[in-house]
């Protein structure tokens, strides 16, 4: 049933905003063809001031993920993440996640095939996934297209939500299942 | 910071494939990924226009700001440097109910137009400021109410009970959030008290 409710609402969400919306505008006298053209027409410009920040931002992760750094640090650190309690197939996955949306939902996928969606490494590979997001290309884009470069502490804010979301879905798992 | 980041990433990398005798990965995947941003960025430029052209509907007809003022009490608290009544308020709100409704390339729209009406008030334009910080702390804890996402790939790799994650991903996306908010607050204190000196 709640599976059901889930899916509807997502299904549902998008289309219902994209009635709703003009239909309020119209009954607001709202002049609604113009003021969409209006909006839409900043979207052009916006998607590529992104572009330079994207390319250094994925550049920069692909030569580190390609090169076999990025296993190679996995390796490194996953003996030192068993003694906090992290099962070491987990690892990639929280180094991957901060990096790479489409890289994390591949190795998930994966994770859940390998030792099945009901098993604990399983039911914490999904929570990892739902309680976390990509850092590195959320502070990218955001920053990115209105020409902020100097982002600040808010990448060392963005990095500590992702591990305290890493470690507390590993916790919270191993205590709920 | 984030010269240290991707100073490390690069370099780690190509001293990596050096070390490993696979040199030769580096210029194609650099390569690759140019090309992957660009494409991805143009991506991008498609939704960004619809929802966009959406949200300039909305606040046309006064709906953004009548959704900021709905939870003002809480945006104040969160974003003090923002005046009560300014539009920015609007599309922090409709960025985080989109984030917590999981509306996935909806959000990235939405974030940057919030991001656009913070820049109006920030004085330095190369440097994000204390409202933006929060803001991205905030995105970037990723707190969401139905991981449809997750549930979908569950599914798929055939478990029994899909959504039983459900209860645990709320908690800790919860409690990442409140941290977060926190972890802001005490670095903003820090900047300060270090640029005043």
């Amino acid at each position: 049933m709640f599976i059901e409710l889930c899916q509807q609402v997502s299904v549902w969400a998008i289309p219902m905003i994209l009635l709703i919306i003009p239909m309020l505008g119209y009954f607001r006298k709202v002049k609604i063809y113009e003021a969409f053209v209006e909006g839409a027409g900043e979207g052009f410009y916006t998607g590529i001031r992104i572009m330079p920040y994207l390319v250094a931002m994925m550049v920069a992760i692909n030569i580190f993920k390609a090169s076999g750094a990025m296993s190679a640090c996995i390796d490194q650190i996953a003996s030192l993440l068993q003694f906090f309690g992290v099962p070491p197939e987990l690892v990639p996955l929280g180094i991957m996640r901060p990096l790479s949306g489409t890289g994390a939902l591949g190795l998930t996928t994966e994770i859940l095939n390998t030792y099945g969606p009901d098993s604990m490494v399983g039911r914490m590979a999904s929570t990892i996934l739902g309680s976390t997001d990509t850092t590195f290309y959320i502070l990218t884009v955001y920053f990115g297209a209105v020409g902020i470069s100097r982002p600040r502490y808010s990448l060392c804010v963005g990095l500590l939500g992702d591990l305290i979301g890493f470690l507390g879905s590993i916790y919270i798992c191993r205590w709920l299942f | 910071m984030i010269n240290v980041i991707w100073l490390l990433l690069l370099v780690t990398g190509i001293v990596y494939a050096a070390l490993h005798g696979r040199i030769d990965v580096v210029t194609q995947s650099a390569i690759s990924a140019a090309e992957g941003a660009v494409s991805l960025s143009l991506k991008l430029v498609g939704v960004m226009c619809l929802w966009l052209g959406i949200m300039k509907i909305a606040e046309v007809a006064g709906l953004v700001k009548f959704i900021g003022r709905l939870l003002s009490p809480l945006l104040c608290f969160l974003f003090p440097s923002v005046p009560k009544n300014h539009p920015a308020m609007g599309s922090i709100m409709m960025t985080l109910s989109a984030n917590m409704l999981g509306l996935g390339n909806a959000v990235t729209p939405l974030g940057i137009k919030s991001m656009q009406a913070l820049q109006q008030l920030n004085p330095q334009k190369d440097t994000a400021s204390d409202a933006m910080c929060t803001l991205l702390a905030l995105c970037t804890a990723g707190f969401t109410l139905i991981p449809a996402t997750i549930i979908a790939i569950r599914s798929a790799a055939g478990s029994v009970n899909p959504t039983e994650i459900i209860g645990a991903t709320l908690v800790v996306s919860f409690m990442a959030t409140v941290s977060v908010v926190i972890a802001d607050r005490i670095c903003r204190i820090i900047y300060h008290l270090r640029a005043r000196r």
